[in-house]
């Protein structure tokens, strides 16, 4: 993907993105949401992406050149909006009426091309769909735009992102890069116990795909895949990207609870110190 | 019905290279027009109508007018929750065209049947529907979709009914059309049942009934000044649809009816909740369920004689 003009160091991602888990822990305490764990495993990748991998810009949110990135796994729309903030698509109005009655953003993105969210999205399953669809009209009308997709590895137990998986494949469509927040926890327990998704990447292989396993908090690793997309030309790419539930947080790492809960005031401190300390790491 | 509408809408296509046309691998023959004349334009999806709904919302996105075709069913339930949140909740120019209205299949049977759709479909957010009883009037209603915006389910029925002097009655959509001026009640039908309420207004006419016959091809919008002008005028009102009486036309009126000061005897003729264990062809199971022109007139003549109105 094209790479947004000034070149950004993975210590300065680092950096955003232990600012942008602090704005995501402040909006979580203050709305006592749920979903900070979700959040805590992509935002790593949506820092990537919004400040390295997307062409996009929030002085021409709807260039018809953007890069289209769709968050499929809109239960973690407060990493999403965060960043969207740190980015400059979001201003600090915006962000302080999230999940507030007559506010701006609710827990579940709403399109808004103007804020840089390209689709509603909060039911699982929807987004790789509507990501096909665009990277099939942008191919066919000749844009040389990617469609980059989010997802969970819950919704890859929906049969919809497996029509959409068998058509991206089909059609060769190598402008459609999916990325899989694999944190390997689903809403109930462990992936392995709910649904096994491994193998994931042969999975998407045998369907046709170039697929890469990376680590999903590795910033050089994540922009370096980025980059090389598409990983083989005249198929889709999927990014597997092995993450943490709550990554960033000792205690909430890999915790389920933190599926649900928000942090105390006790949390709040003890997260906070921690990321601090995570973003000179 | 449906290879006349496609056939005209390739004719669209060619003329506008940003309508899409998609279908969930049905619809054998009758796309033959629109891939001779727009071939880049049409997509087989293969039969994955979730998917199908999904890919239409994101061509919408990026400008496409986007025809999704299937059987009602697979169309309008199967897809049903993409086509709330994809496109209904975010207001996109995709339409849906769903084939086999009620009992169209006959003999297919209860997989194919299209008898929950208007209920569904009727409460989504900003859907409008429209259900052309006729090859002229899905002509018609083909040619209205051009420059129409937002979420659009084209109901189709049976082939080969051709309205009168082979003409379109259908002007534009919202508006019912007045077939038949009547003095003693009207009759409110949509698709497949439009003809079924002309014959057996005739039928009424041998009785000496005079009966006013509206095309309420629109289910929604309702063109509710219609209902109520009807509520005014007569003191029979009868609701016709191939449709269960749960959430159609007959629900729809119904709701119009009870705001409207309307005293009179109201009936829906549709089909129950609970079907039979019957077999048949479309023919067969609309004289069992009582929806053939002679059923129909039979049922009427009950209702009016029955009431003191």
């Amino acid at each position: 993907m094209v790479v947004m003009a000034k070149k950004i160091s993975n210590r300065e991602l680092l950096g955003i993105a232990s600012e942008v888990r602090r704005e995501v822990l402040d909006m979580i305490c203050r709305t006592k949401g749920p979903h900070i764990g979700p959040c805590y495993s992509c935002i790593d990748l949506l820092v990537a992406l919004y400040f390295s991998g997307l062409k996009v810009s929030p002085a021409r949110p709807d260039d018809p050149a953007r890069d289209r990135f769709i968050f499929s796994k809109g239960h973690a729309s407060p990493a999403l909006y965060a960043v969207l903030h740190r980015r400059g698509f979001l201003n600090d109005a915006d962000l302080a009426g999230f999940a507030v009655s007559g506010g701006t953003l609710q827990q579940h993105p709403d399109r808004n091309i103007a804020k840089g969210i390209e689709v509603s999205t909060g039911s699982l399953g929807h987004g790789l769909s509507i990501g096909a669809g665009m990277a099939y009209s942008l191919k066919h009308d000749g844009s040389a735009s990617r469609v980059c997709v989010l997802i969970s590895d819950g919704e890859l137990d929906e049969g919809s992102t497996w029509e959409a998986v068998l058509f991206a494949g089909h059609h060769r469509l190598d402008n459609l890069v999916l990325i899989v927040d694999y944190n390997r926890m689903h809403a109930l327990g462990p992936s392995k116990d709910t649904l096994d998704l491994d193998p994931m990447a042969a999975k998407f292989r045998a369907f046709n795909w170039s697929a890469k396993t990376i680590d999903g908090h590795s910033f050089g690793q994540i922009t370096k895949t980025l980059r090389s997309v598409p990983l083989s030309s005249g198929k889709p790419s999927v990014i597997v990207a092995e993450t943490v539930k709550g990554k960033g947080v000792s205690f909430m790492e890999n915790e389920l609870r933190w599926h649900y809960c928000w942090p105390d005031e006790d949390d709040h401190k003890h997260a906070w110190r921690e990321l601090e300390g995570g973003s000179k790491s | 019905m449906r290879k006349a509408f496609y056939d005209r809408l390739a004719e669209m296509g060619a003329d506008d290279r940003n309508i899409q046309f998609l279908t969930a691998n049905l619809g054998y023959l009758f796309f033959d027009e629109v891939r001779r004349k727009c071939p880049a334009q049409f997509l087989d999806v293969g039969v994955a109508e979730a998917n199908m709904i999904g890919l239409a919302a994101g061509m919408a996105l990026c400008g496409k007018s986007v025809y999704c075709y299937s059987i009602i069913p697979f169309l309008t339930l199967r897809a049903c929750e993409q086509i709330r949140v994809d496109v209904c909740y975010q207001d996109l120019d995709v339409k849906l065209v769903g084939m086999g209205a009620g009992f169209t299949y006959g003999q297919e049977g209860f997989t194919h049947f299209g008898i929950e759709d208007l209920a569904v479909m009727r409460a989504m957010p900003g859907m409008t529907i429209v259900a052309p009883d006729t090859i002229e009037n899905a002509v018609r209603v083909a040619e209205l979709s051009r420059d129409f915006h937002g979420p659009l389910y084209i109901r189709l029925g049976r082939a080969g009914v051709h309205g009168p002097g082979d003409r379109p009655t259908l002007e534009r959509i919202g508006k019912a059309a007045l077939l038949r001026e009547g003095s003693d009640c009207a009759l409110i039908a949509i698709g497949n049942m439009v003809t079924v309420a002309e014959q057996a207004a005739q039928a009424l006419f041998g009785k000496g009934i005079n009966a006013r016959v509206l095309n309420m091809h629109t289910l929604k919008p309702l063109d509710e000044g219609a209902i109520r002008d009807c509520a005014k005028r007569f003191g029979f009102i009868f609701a016709l649809e191939e449709h269960s009486v749960i959430g159609g036309l007959g629900s729809a009126v119904a709701e119009v009816l009870a705001g409207s000061g309307f005293s009179g005897r109201y009936e829906r003729i549709g089909i129950p909740e609970a079907l039979s264990p019957v077999i048949g062809d479309v023919d067969y199971l609309f004289e069992f369920y009582g929806l053939s022109a002679g059923k129909v007139s039979k049922r009427l003549l009950k209702a009016m004689e029955n009431s003191d109105g």
